[in-house]
């Protein structure tokens, strides 16, 4: 894949509200080009899909369950599939893994509370197009969750497959505050170029604003596209 | 038009914070003899009469959407 001024999509589902957050951080974190997508739309002419936090289709069945059959859909797991890099943020991973795009699921908090607060995250496992040169890093990220539905499960075998892997690339320092088994917080599928968290990295890209720990992740993404086009 | 009911609950073994709380509160009322309460959806659709298949396509419907086989299990209840 190229690319100079690579092309990174940001789809609006029914409910999404991050997606401007998600905009911003694309255009002036990593100052790549912005594609904005209604998830009606089919086309999908890009070199990444972000998925958005928010509460697509008032979370009704399940988180994501709806979303996750948006007409776009079809072509993001096309594009997953073929190594395309995809970022889930908090629904946007709700609706990868029910999309069969990322292992797991991510269930009601354990104390049945919705949680908006700060979490210390460690940036582990291999390296993804969000987390280049990241992990294993000697620091931690102070990002923000703001969610009913982030107690991330999956049964034993997947999930010694995921440490295995070095698929397990967020976790929450000091325990996780909903529930999430081995306290994860973040995941990429085997092949690491689809990756989901529950926290909002997105919500930390400007000092003015609360700090500036989310901006690894987009400038991620942009040191990433530079190495592939040289 | 007949009416077939899907139950959605979640696997044994998942934990489920809604049914302990629930059990908590039947507890707190007195009702002692409860030693566990797990929480599930009814989900009841109405259905033409006489589609072929009728279980085989409510037995998608739940695979593909009703139910996340990853943490839940269904039953159907009343289709041919």
């Amino acid at each position: 894949m190229a690319k100079q001024g690579a092309k990174v999509g940001v789809i609006t589902f029914p409910g999404s509200n991050c997606d401007a957050d998600l905009r911003r951080a694309i255009t002036e974190t990593a100052g790549l080009q912005l594609v904005e997508i209604w998830h009606k739309e089919t086309a999908l002419d890009v070199d990444a899909v972000l998925l958005p936090g928010g509460f697509s289709y008032g979370d009704y069945l399940r988180s994501g369950a709806i979303a996750r059959f948006s007409p776009i859909m079809e072509n993001v797991i096309a594009f997953a599939q073929s190594g395309g890099p995809v970022l889930g943020i908090c629904n946007g991973f709700q609706i990868l893994t029910e999309a069969g795009l990322l292992p797991g699921a991510l269930m009601r908090n354990r104390d049945l509370q919705f949680l908006c607060q700060d979490t210390v995250l460690r940036i582990e496992g291999r390296e993804t197009p969000f987390t280049r040169n990241l992990p294993g890093l000697d620091r931690t990220y102070t990002i923000p969750i703001a969610h009913m539905d982030g107690n991330f499960t999956a049964d034993a075998d997947t999930l010694d497959r995921l440490e295995g892997e070095g698929q397990v690339v967020f976790r929450y320092v000091g325990g996780a505050p909903n529930g999430a088994v081995r306290d994860i917080a973040g995941i990429s599928n085997a092949r690491g170029n689809v990756v989901g968290l529950m926290p909002h990295p997105e919500r930390r890209v400007d000092a003015e604003v609360g700090g500036t720990d989310g901006r690894a992740l987009f400038t991620s993404l942009a040191s990433w596209f530079a190495v592939a086009a040289a | 038009m007949k009416k077939v009911r899907v139950f959605v609950t979640l696997k044994a073994g998942v934990l489920d914070p809604a049914g302990k709380a629930v059990e908590g509160g039947l507890r707190h009322l007195g009702f002692d003899e409860v030693k566990g309460v797990r929480l599930g959806k009814l989900i009841e659709l109405e259905l033409d009469d006489g589609a072929g298949d009728e279980r085989a396509r409510i037995d998608q419907m739940c695979k593909k959407l009703l139910a996340n086989t990853v943490i839940e299990d269904y039953r159907i209840d009343g289709a041919q």
